[in-house]
């Protein structure tokens, strides 16, 4: 949650802390702070620095260490100085350098790097432009307190009891929000992760029932017209059919005959399909910078409802085919 | 069924029409009784087609149309028959069920030993496709496939494998001539060519019956005999020939003509204007 203030009180206090922290449901409350700042090492200067200040708990509930460690509620209390890097930091200042145990400077202070950042994959981190980034450290936020100057915390996660409902504790929480800022308007925003999961799984199943509902209106389009097309080749070849039979063909075999039509269409239509998908995919790729991953089992998918579509839609005309009379088939010049 | 046969032209020695009799893949010629060597009479005496009361019936709103009405009719192996008659006779609809292409509305008919009736679609497919052979006035050949093609199309659909096809093919189509246009599309050939490739996809299968519908239709009077001549020759090696025709002329080439008019089969007698 965001916690601007009011003009009168700017952020929380330890002591309103501790009351979210007697929130019900809750399982944890971590205060973040967060600032542009700059670090030196070995004499350079890295002028853009982004100071995340977190606390013991916020290591509990994300997994964001590679190496090294995470804060310990020894390291909050100021006293310690100690920080957690990321790799592009580590590219840009410490390169071939050791990472874990040097100490850098910060602040006005000597921090030392007692853990390493994984990198996420996020989208977000293909687009960070690092020219004009020089790399992310978190410290202590009572430590990143100290170096903002700031008098209130205003931003911090709140994490949920395993058994807790999330609208339920968010009602609380609001509660003793209220009762810190006596009601004042725009004190404060809660976001609450699980509700926006929730909107967000909904929007992807929504996404995903309207491209399948896409999709079927597709496959059948693509099988009437396969349906239609067979009719009229049945039609038009009834003098041929009628022929095959009065040479002993049996019946089963004349609907072999117009079904394996319908399918060769069909798969080829797929195969098409597949292979225009395959390259919108790659090209989109491309253009966005997303990785392209060739999955079989959508392919096989693909290839595997096309041929159900040609057996489906192609089954009617190569039946009436193969029960056509012979002899009024023979007779239609 | 024990025969009551009315009308037992040829010798008697013939056997009855056996409803017992197993089934015949590609039937031998026969040679039992006469040889068919000669040019008097190639009929060997051995009934393969026995029909009683053929009766068929078209029915259309209101109105039914009598097409034919309780036809008896007996054929030996390797007779050659001409069935001649005006259009509108039923000739083309005795060939129909004679070739088991149609249900008559009554009546029995007796193929090889097999009553027709009691066949299943299946079985029929089998028996047209082993027992008859037909030839066509337009030829109906495929237009897309070869000569070969064409020949070869009653073989696949008889099971037999590639090579057995391919040599069988050969040898039907330099049996009528056409030995170097195998690969020639139908609209590369003439009609008489074409006409020719249909015969030998019609023997092919080595059936007990030729069945020819107005083969000559199509032709030029020269074509024609030739045709005709083809048909000699194959009757003389025993082939039974069962030709539909409203042409006297080429009626006369068959060794046997019944008559059909209005329904009605009559047997022999003079030779008028059909």
């Amino acid at each position: 949650m965001s916690i601007p203030g009011t003009a009168l009180k700017t952020g929380l206090t330890e002591r309103d802390l501790d009351t979210l922290r007697g929130v019900e449901g809750t399982a944890g409350v971590s205060p973040q702070v967060s600032l542009m700042s700059a670090a030196e090492v070995d004499g350079e200067v890295y002028k853009k620095i982004s100071i995340d200040g977190e606390s013991a708990i916020y290591f509990l509930n994300n997994d964001v260490i590679e190496s090294g460690r995470p804060f310990g509620a020894a390291d909050m209390g100021g006293e310690a100085h100690v920080c957690i890097v990321d790799h592009t930091f580590i590219r840009k200042a410490m390169w071939g350098k050791k990472v874990l145990g040097s100490t850098i400077r910060l602040g006005g202070y000597e921090y030392q790097i007692v853990g390493i950042q994984k990198d996420s994959d996020s989208m977000l981190n293909a687009y960070t432009d690092t020219s004009s980034y020089d790399g992310t450290i978190m410290i202590p936020y009572t430590n990143a307190m100290n170096m903002s100057g700031a008098s209130g915390i205003t931003s911090v996660e709140v994490y949920i009891a395993k058994d807790a409902s999330s609208g339920t504790v968010e009602k609380n929480l609001r509660k003793a929000l209220n009762g810190i800022f006596n009601d004042a308007d725009n004190a404060f925003s809660i976001f609450n992760m699980e509700s926006l999961m929730k909107s967000i799984n909904t929007t992807k199943a929504m996404m995903q029932a309207m491209l399948g509902g896409i999709a079927s209106i597709a496959l059948l389009v693509g099988g009437i017209g396969i349906m239609n097309m067979m009719l009229v080749s049945v039609s038009e070849r009834t003098k041929e059919i009628g022929l095959r039979k009065a040479l002993g063909a049996e019946p089963a075999r004349i609907q072999t005959l117009f079904l394996f039509e319908a399918v060769t269409l069909s798969v080829f239509g797929g195969l098409i399909g597949v292979g225009i998908g395959e390259l919108i995919a790659a090209i989109g790729s491309v253009a966005l910078k997303i990785k392209f991953s060739f999955s079989p089992g959508a392919v096989l998918l693909g290839l595997g409802f096309s041929l159900g579509v040609g057996i489906v839609f192609g089954w009617a005309p190569a039946r009436r085919a193969s029960r056509l009379n012979p002899i009024d088939a023979l007779r239609s010049e | 069924m024990a025969d009551n046969q009315a009308e037992i032209k040829e010798n008697s020695a013939a056997p009855a029409a056996d409803p017992g009799a197993g089934e015949r893949i590609l039937p031998i010629r026969g040679d039992d009784g006469k040889r068919a060597d000669h040019e008097a009479d190639s009929d060997t005496g051995e009934r393969i087609l026995s029909m009683r009361g053929i009766t068929k019936d078209y029915v259309m709103g209101s109105e039914v149309s009598h097409v034919l009405k309780g036809i008896d009719l007996d054929v030996n192996r390797g007779e050659f028959l001409a069935v001649l008659g005006p259009s509108g006779s039923g000739k083309s609809t005795l060939m129909n069920i004679i070739g088991c292409l149609d249900v008559p509305t009554a009546g029995e008919y007796w193929l090889s030993g097999r009553r027709i009736a009691d066949q299943s679609e299946k079985q029929l497919a089998r028996i047209r496709n082993r027992e008859i052979g037909f030839v066509f006035q337009a030829f109906q050949l495929l237009q897309k496939q070869s000569a070969r093609e064409n020949v070869e199309l009653p073989l696949i659909y008889a099971g037999m494998p590639e090579r057995q096809r391919k040599e069988r093919v050969e040898e039907m189509l330099e049996r009528v001539g056409l030995a170097d246009k195998m690969d020639y599309l139908p609209n590369q050939l003439s009609g008489g060519q074409q006409q020719r490739v249909a015969i030998a996809r019609a023997i092919s299968t080595n059936p007990t019956i030729l069945l020819a519908d107005e083969p000559t239709g199509a032709l030029d009077q020269t074509t024609g005999h030739q045709v005709m001549d083809l048909f000699h020759d194959l009757n003389e090696e025993g082939r039974t020939i069962i030709m539909i025709t409203h042409d006297r002329h080429i009626a006369a080439h068959a060794r046997r003509i019944v008559r059909i008019l209005d329904g009605n089969l009559l047997e022999g007698g003079e030779l008028e204007d059909a």
